[in-house]
Order: structure tokens, then C-alpha cells, then sequence
């Protein structure tokens, strides 16, 4: 049923118990995005060693799809290698605008796979991709190279 | 569950077989709309008189000596003629058509600005620094913006009146909020978050003296009770047709004739003219003056449908239901463990709009699961930013009622708030 795979448990557990939220020093770059038609809001910071992201901090109010995607995205790009780490961003950007039509990696995104029905739901893709836009803003200002552009 | 002190005067189960889209399903459950203060639905009346429209009588309004424009032109200004009626106007030509309240808005915020910067101008439309433009916390960004915008151009003050803790307008400094700088007072009739109805009595007396304009927007009021522009003693009064069981595209700006009269025009074009040469134009009387363009005809013929549609129940019957409703849902609300009612919690001096916030829970995920219950909500800041600001909370879950609303339409709506604190408590 769509709405189960809304709300997938994962999900929930991510909403309920976040993963390393709460903004971190040292950063190179930080980025608030907000929502307008719904007023959510996250603040994420991208902290870069070499070519590791060394931390990826943030923080937030709105619904379980932004809480939990932040986390989720902490979890996936902390301590990754920056390619890789775009990697994982790219494709999970390609999920969200896929319209429930594109087969997740699970390899690459993890817990993220989990945001699949989200796609199906247009009103809440822009929830699930604000940490994500802000996250590659804010990896821009600390100064690392992005991919293509992306819209949300 | 509560005693119903106003009895309704009209059967809601058999109005509502008027209305086609209340059959149907949404996510395998009875649909259960609950969003009609954002836009209301159409009864089958509003529709057929549309399609009737277009299959006979379609031609261009206002400039055709042919039989399908004299009779689109009969029904443009038959339509009218019902809208001054229903707001108790004295003159049909105190009615401009618009294409909603946002516009209705602008357009009065424009006249100021465009006579502000033309010389001979109506002094009462001319706006410069020292001069004050008085809104409230309470307003939806259409009666909030356009005035901002205004000011920024002219270099006047924007000012407000503040929202009590009740979500009461507070008008403990309206003497001095209101005062010789006052040029417009802009107000809303009822919030469209809150719930909440305006009685404008005071503030009116107050600008008289000052002899400031007031406008009030009735977008939530003239759909959901009597509303008469002659004993209000306002100025303007804005509304909008798709949340009074008409059409979009359609809405009005009424005005006292004296008023529009010496406004300067806004969007220039035809039909707006009196006559043209190369070098200069000059303006056809109101309301004529306000609508260049062709206008949206075959909406303004079905928001008249809208309003015969109203009248035929009655507007105070519609509001005495709209208080029934109002009663059992805030009654059946406070049963909601940890639920938060934003606005008046007793239904004098409001309508039947209900914001509230459950502990812990965003909107957006109330919203959702309602919707997979068929349940309809609106979520978000409902365009009044501002007054979530002034509680403390990013977005509210909001349930509106209309005409055709049932008590067992709350009863859904509370049952689906259960499933929302199991899914998220």
C-alpha cells in the first residue's frame, strides 16, 4: 500500500531518533534552507579534511520526511570521500525526481532506499530534498567541487 | 455530543447530492473535505449554468451589437447585479470584477500608488513619507503584502494592530495606531487561520474621525454570512468567488461609488477608455474603468449562479449550520489528547475555521495521514505567516467548514487524528 511505503519504518525510526544531529565546529560551509509553503527548516554544515567530508552536522524543524532525510544524509555523506559522497547525493536527488519510476541502489543510499514511495508523493519530494539542497549549497560555500546542477 | 442551540433550516444530506465531487472517493474512503476556506466546491447548479453559458450564449461583453454578445453581456452585468444585492450595495456599479481578493486588494493599493505620483490627484489616495497605512497580525499575505509594497514605494508607515493571546484583534491602542497620519485602515472580516470575526464597528468610528479610508477583506466572511457593506460603514470590501461555491478567476472589489470614482485607473486597455487619440486617453466611469480587458465572463456568470445558490438557503441559515458545525468540532477537538486549538475556542466571534497543532507532530505528516483516511485538510502557514510567528509554531493543521459539512465529517476528522498519534506518538 503507497501510504506504508510513505512512511516506511525506517523512516520513522530516523524521524523519532535522529542520527547525529546538532550543528559541529569546526565547518568550512553552512547552508539554511526553508521550505516556504510549509515552513520547514534545516541548517546543515559541511566540514572538509583533505578529500573527506570529516563531519556533515545539522539541525531542523518540519516534518518526519525533512527530519528523517537530514538524518539519513548525516548517516550516508559523515566521513565519506567527497566523490563518493556526490555520489550517493546524485543519486538520491535521482530517486526523489523519479516519480516512483527509478530502482534504488541500496548499496549506494542505504537507508535512503527507504525514501522511494516519498517520490510518489510530489507534495512531499521537496520535504525529503531540502537537507539535500542545502547540503550541496553549503558544500559549495566550504569549497568543494559539485556536480551538475540539480533542481529540486 | 453538545446540545445544538441554532437548529439548521435546511436538510445538508440532500444539499449535498448538489454537489457531484462529494460522492467520490480518496484513498478508498468517502471523500471528507474539509478545506473550504480554501476553496470551496460547486454545486451542479454553478456548473451546468457555465456549460450552459458556453454551449449558447458565448460572445464577448461590453462592444457587440450581436445576439450571443447582448446576451453574455445580460448575464455579465445580470451577475452583477446579484453580487451588489448580496452585499446589501446600493449601486451595481460599485462592483468591480476582479480576478480574486489578492487582486481586488492590489488594485486599491495601486490606485493609491499611481495617484500618489499624479499631480491633482483625490488627496485621499495620496500616500507619502509621514503618512501611515494601519494593517493587523491577523492578515493573509493579500492584505499584508500589496501594503507593504506600498509603503516601500511611497515611503509611508506601515503599521498593526496586534493578535491577543485569544487570537483576538487588539484594539486597546487603536487611538493611537489610528491617528491624523492614517490614511487607509486594511482589515480582515474573519481569519482564514484563526477562525476568528472581526467586529469592525470600532476601528470604523476611529478612522471616520481621522478621516481615514478602511477597506475590509470579507474573502472569508461574505462566503459563510451576511455581510452588508452599508452596515459595516466600510469603504472596500474585497472577496472572492471560488470559496462562495463559484468558480476561480473571479472576484470583487466593491467600493462606494463616490470612492471609485475618484480613483485613477490601474491596468490600462480596452473597455477601460472613454475616449482615445495618439497622445492621451481618457476614462471610462466605474466599474468599467478598473476592468481592461475582456474580463472572465463565464466566472462572474457563475459565481451570480453561486450567490442565487446561497440565497436560496439563506445566509443566516448557512451561518447558524457554520455555528452548529463549529460547536460540535470544538468540542470534539478538545477531546484530543494534547491538541492545541490556535483562535477563539467558543464559536462567538468566529466561524467555522479551526487551526490547531498536535504536540510533537508536524502538520505536513497530520495532513498525510488524514489524506489517507479521505480526510482534507489544509496544513502549512495559510499564508498568514505572521500568525504563526505570533504562537510560536512554524505551520498549523487547519479544518474549514462550508455548507454541506456534517458532523460526521468531524467525527472522521477526530478518528483520523487518533491515527495520527498512533503512526506518530
Amino acid at each position: 500500500m503507497q501510504f506504508d511505503q510513505l512512511y516506511q519504518e525506517i523512516i520513522l525510526e530516523h524521524y523519532k531518533r535522529p542520527h547525529g544531529r546538532g550543528l559541529r565546529e569546526p565547518f568550512g560551509g553552512e547552508a539554511h534552507h526553508v521550505n516556504p509553503t510549509c515552513g520547514d527548516e534545516v541548517t546543515i554544515r559541511v566540514a572538509v579534511a583533505g578529500d573527506k567530508l570529516a563531519d556533515v552536522s545539522y539541525e531542523g524543524m518540519g516534518c518526519s520526511i525533512s527530519q528523517a532525510s537530514a538524518s539519513v544524509l548525516h548517516d550516508l555523506l559523515a566521513d565519506q570521500p567527497v566523490d563518493e559522497a556526490f555520489k550517493v547525493h546524485d543519486a538520491f536527488v535521482e530517486l526523489m525526481q523519479g516519480r516512483g519510476q527509478v530502482e534504488p541502489d541500496e548499496e549506494l543510499l542505504g537507508d535512503g532506499v527507504a525514501f522511494s514511495g516519498v517520490a510518489r508523493y510530489p507534495a512531499r519530494v521537496k520535504c525529503a530534498l531540502l537537507p539535500w539542497m542545502a547540503f550541496k549549497d553549503a558544500a559549495v560555500r566550504a569549497g568543494v567541487a559539485v556536480g551538475p546542477e540539480v533542481k529540486a | 455530543m453538545t446540545s445544538l442551540a441554532i437548529p439548521s433550516t435546511f436538510d445538508v444530506a440532500s444539499l449535498r447530492a448538489d454537489f457531484p465531487i462529494l460522492g467520490r472517493e480518496v484513498n478508498g474512503h468517502p471523500l471528507v473535505y474539509l478545506d473550504s476556506a480554501n476553496t470551496s466546491q460547486k454545486p451542479r447548479q454553478v456548473l451546468d449554468v457555465m456549460r450552459a453559458h458556453h454551449e449558447r450564449h458565448n460572445g464577448n461583453v461590453s462592444r457587440s451589437v450581436h445576439t450571443l454578445g447582448t446576451e453574455a453581456t445580460l448575464a455579465y452585468e445580470g451577475a452583477r447585479e446579484k453580487v451588489a444585492a448580496f452585499v446589501n450595495a446600493p449601486d451595481p456599479a460599485e462592483v468591480v470584477f476582479v480576478k480574486n481578493s489578492t487582486e481586488a486588494i492590489n488594485l486599491v493599493a495601486y490606485a493609491f500608488s499611481n495617484a500618489s505620483v499624479t499631480p491633482g490627484s483625490d488627496p485621499r489616495f495620496r500616500l507619502g513619507p509621514g503618512d501611515e497605512v494601519v494593517i493587523s497580525e491577523m492578515e493573509h499575505h493579500s492584505n499584508l503584502v500589496p501594503w507593504q509594497l506600498l509603503c516601500e514605494r511611497t515611503g509611508a508607515t506601515l503599521r498593526w494592530f496586534p493578535i491577543t493571546e485569544a487570537g483576538r484583534l487588539d484594539e486597546s491602542g487603536l487611538d493611537t495606531l489610528v491617528n491624523e497620519r492614517t490614511k487607509l485602515v486594511s482589515i480582515v472580516h474573519m481569519s482564514n487561520i484563526l477562525g476568528t470575526i472581526n467586529d469592525p464597528s470600532r476601528i470604523v468610528a476611529r478612522a471616520r474621525e481621522v478621516g481615514a479610508l478602511v477597506l475590509l477583506d470579507c474573502s472569508q466572511s461574505v462566503p459563510h454570512l451576511p455581510v452588508d457593506v452599508r452596515a459595516l460603514g466600510v469603504d472596500f470590501i474585497a472577496f472572492t468567488g471560488h470559496k462562495m461555491l463559484g468558480p476561480t478567476g473571479i472576484g470583487v472589489l466593491w467600493g462606494r461609488g463616490e470612492l471609485l470614482d475618484a480613483m485613477p485607473p490601474v491596468l490600462g486597455g480596452g473597455s477601460m477608455i472613454e475616449t482615445v487619440t495618439m497622445e492621451k486617453s481618457t476614462f471610462a466611469p466605474p466599474p468599467a474603468r478598473f476592468e481592461a480587458g475582456t474580463p472572465p465572463i463565464v466566472e462572474a456568470i457563475g459565481l451570480g449562479a453561486a450567490i442565487d445558490y446561497l440565497s436560496e438557503i439563506g445566509m443566516p441559515a448557512v451561518q447558524a449550520h457554520e455555528q452548529e458545525i463549529t460547536e460540535y468540532a470544538l468540542s470534539a477537538l478538545e477531546s484530543v489528547p494534547t491538541l492545541r486549538i490556535f483562535g477563539p475556542t467558543v464559536t462567538e466571534g468566529r466561524g467555522g475555521t479551526i487551526s490547531f497543532a498536535l504536540e510533537g507532530i508536524h502538520p505536513h505528516d497530520v495532513g498525510q495521514v488524514l489524506d489517507d483516511e479521505g480526510v482534507e485538510v489544509r496544513v502549512g502557514h495559510h499564508c498568514a505567516r505572521p500568525v504563526c510567528v505570533r504562537y510560536g509554531v512554524p505551520a498549523t493543521t487547519r479544518a474549514s467548514f462550508y455548507v454541506y459539512t456534517t458532523t460526521e465529517e468531524v467525527d472522521a476528522l477526530v478518528r483520523g487524528l487518533e491515527r495520527v498519534r498512533k503512526v506518530f506518538g
